[in-house]
């Protein structure tokens, strides 16, 4: 059995989750600060993909980054790279799909942690930067930690937009979704099992990492022996 | 050190107009719920923004909406102390306290550190986190981190007001003590007018998000001066009045005529009178108005009465006046009971809208 699809699902939802990540976080704390008509507006945007059918997503893709649209024709000019039809097309794809995904755990989580946090830690003089890496993060882990593993369970199950802006050819844009559909329309049933197979093993594998961590970081531990460490280090300024 | 704040701010319908002066000393901001303390403070530390104003601080301009100058929270040097004392809970009491300390030289660190844990009395607490402590403990951790970032002003929320009595009093007699350790000045919010006459020297009364002008403590209990100040300073018992000659006045609610120690200002709409300085007379006299006991009811060291001014013939039921004596004075009282009640001119409070 060729491996390949699961090696390139697994680098496309890898690449495309660590996209998601900080863009899909960065969208929940700046929107979360918006005014009201502002943020319904942004919200209803960047929610979209996630309600649309992925194969719409995809006709929009392709009308976008194709040889023949804006982004695709300009690209190919400038440095004679195809967008679609490529194992990369698929990130695309996945990255707008699983977006929403990330975006609104983390708006969540954001909206509900406790502001006067914020508040008090800014009167003490400590940056908004520190704030948010070590007060804001650590207490919305939880979310966040969600939101990311859903975003990338996501991006390894997703179908229709990738397949279409990648198509199938085996050995080059192949995932393990795009293979089970092929497999089963050859009539090769015995290897789209296979493949269904690995797709459960990984679900549940990710599912059950969930769990761990979730319960490994139910005693907020990290965050305070960080900064007791970098004191004692003299690491920080 | 001084503190000087003018400002103002709309949010819907609520019209924040607040402005004091503090120099070093406990003032305290004093109002029932709702009425913009805690949004004063928040504007004061830098965490919202009033829509016009100035705010200074020891010389030094923090906010002035004319020439545009908004200093940010971490720019002011302002400690403010929540009511939850927003620790943080993914970090240990040292950590909480470190975190602030963090741009000290090195070695100065842990030296101030130990001198914090052992001036708040948090030895051994050091590496305990927020939500194993307990809420008088977890107060501690918040001023000892509010004064590692040496800040010149010091605001408290409500400090109290989130415990239970027995530890209140303890918690209470400790922030006092911490207190006097502070040498700049101290902003204390509260809605509790013992807790503010026991703490502070000077005291604003806020009410529906406008501030009065500062007062003592003393004269805010002795003559409040407008009726919501007497309200919040404890005084139970008001009438709406008509000024008769320069010290007597008619009370339209209750019926009666009142005489005054002093002169009653012109502007003048109401008079106060306090629970505990309505005594029960032997007869007509000076002050002196019949009543009806409409209700006795028994405190833990003292007697309520709940009475309607008038006899029989021309009581008011809808006007309750309310006395508090001790147990022995009104032993003989039934409900029903008619009774003289006599007040000393020099507790009768006029006061304005």
């Amino acid at each position: 059995m060729d491996l390949f699809p699961l090696y390139n699902s697994l680098r496309v939802a890898a690449i495309s989750t660590v996209i998601t990540f900080f863009t899909g976080i960065a969208a929940a704390y700046y929107i979360a600060r918006t005014p009201r008509i502002v943020k319904g507006v942004l919200d209803c945007v960047l929610t979209l993909p996630m309600v649309l059918p992925p194969t719409v997503v995809g006709f929009f893709l392709l009308k976008m980054i194709g040889p023949l649209g804006p982004v695709g024709s300009r690209v190919l000019d400038l440095f004679g790279a195809k967008l679609v039809m490529v194992w990369y097309s698929a990130i695309f794809a996945t990255t707008i799909v699983t977006f929403p995904l990330m975006y609104r755990t983390a708006r969540g989580a954001f909206e509900a942690f406790d502001k006067t946090l914020l508040y008090s830690g800014q009167t003490l003089g400590l940056s908004n930067t520190f704030l948010f890496w070590r007060v804001m993060m650590p207490n919305c882990r939880q979310g966040i930690l969600a939101g990311t593993v859903l975003a990338f369970a996501r991006a390894l199950g997703e179908y229709g937009a990738t397949t279409m802006v990648t198509g199938y050819i085996p050995g080059r844009t192949a995932t393990i979704s795009t293979s089970v559909y092929q497999f089963w329309r050859e009539g090769n049933d015995a290897l789209a099992y296979k493949w269904v197979a690995v797709n459960l093993i990984i679900s549940a594998a990710v599912l059950i990492a969930v769990n761990l961590l979730e319960n490994r970081y139910r005693q907020p531990l990290r965050a305070a022996k960080d900064v007791l460490s970098d004191e004692e280090e003299g690491v920080r300024p | 050190m001084t503190i000087s704040v003018d400002i103002r701010k709309r949010m819907g319908d609520f019209l924040l107009d607040a402005g004091f002066e503090a120099g070093n000393e406990v003032l305290a901001l004093l109002g029932s719920s709702g009425c913009g303390k805690s949004l004063t403070l928040k504007c004061v530390a830098g965490v919202l923004k009033p829509d016009e104003g100035r705010i200074v601080l020891d010389g030094r301009v923090l906010f002035d909406s004319r020439e545009g100058i908004n200093l940010s929270p971490q720019e002011r040097g302002v400690g403010l102390l929540f009511q939850n004392y927003a620790l943080f809970p993914n970090m240990t009491v040292a950590g909480n306290i470190l975190s602030v300390l963090k741009k000290e030289r090195r070695d100065h660190r842990r030296e101030k550190l130990s001198m914090l844990l052992e001036k708040f009395y948090l030895q051994g607490l050091e590496s305990h986190y927020p939500s194993q402590l307990s809420g008088g403990q977890q107060q501690r951790v918040a001023l000892a981190r509010i004064l590692a970032s040496d800040p010149s002003l010091v605001m408290l929320d409500e400090p109290l007001s989130a415990l239970d009595s027995y530890l209140r009093w303890q918690l209470e007699t400790e922030l006092v003590r911490l207190l006097e350790q502070f040498e700049g000045t101290t902003l204390y919010v509260s809605h509790n007018r013992s807790e503010v006459y026991r703490i502070c020297r000077k005291v604003s009364v806020m009410h529906q998000g406008k501030s009065e002008p500062v007062c003592d403590v003393a004269d805010l209990f002795e003559k409040p001066g407008t009726l919501p100040a007497a309200l919040l300073s404890g005084c139970k018992n008001y009438s709406r009045i008509e000024r008769l000659s320069p010290r007597t006045v008619s009370a339209l609610d209750w019926g009666v005529e009142l005489t005054c120690a002093a002169d009653v200002p012109e502007d003048s709409r109401y008079i106060g009178v306090r629970a505990h300085y309505l005594k029960i007379g032997e007869g007509p006299g000076e002050n002196a108005f019949p009543c009806k006991v409409q209700r006795k009811a028994e405190d833990v060291f003292e007697s309520i009465l709940t009475v309607n001014p008038g006899t029989n013939g021309s009581c008011r039921p809808n006007s309750i006046i309310r006395i508090e004596l001790p147990k022995d004075a009104v032993r003989d009282i039934r409900e029903g009971d008619d009774l003289w009640v006599t007040v000393r001119p020099r507790d009768v409070m006029p006061l304005r809208q």
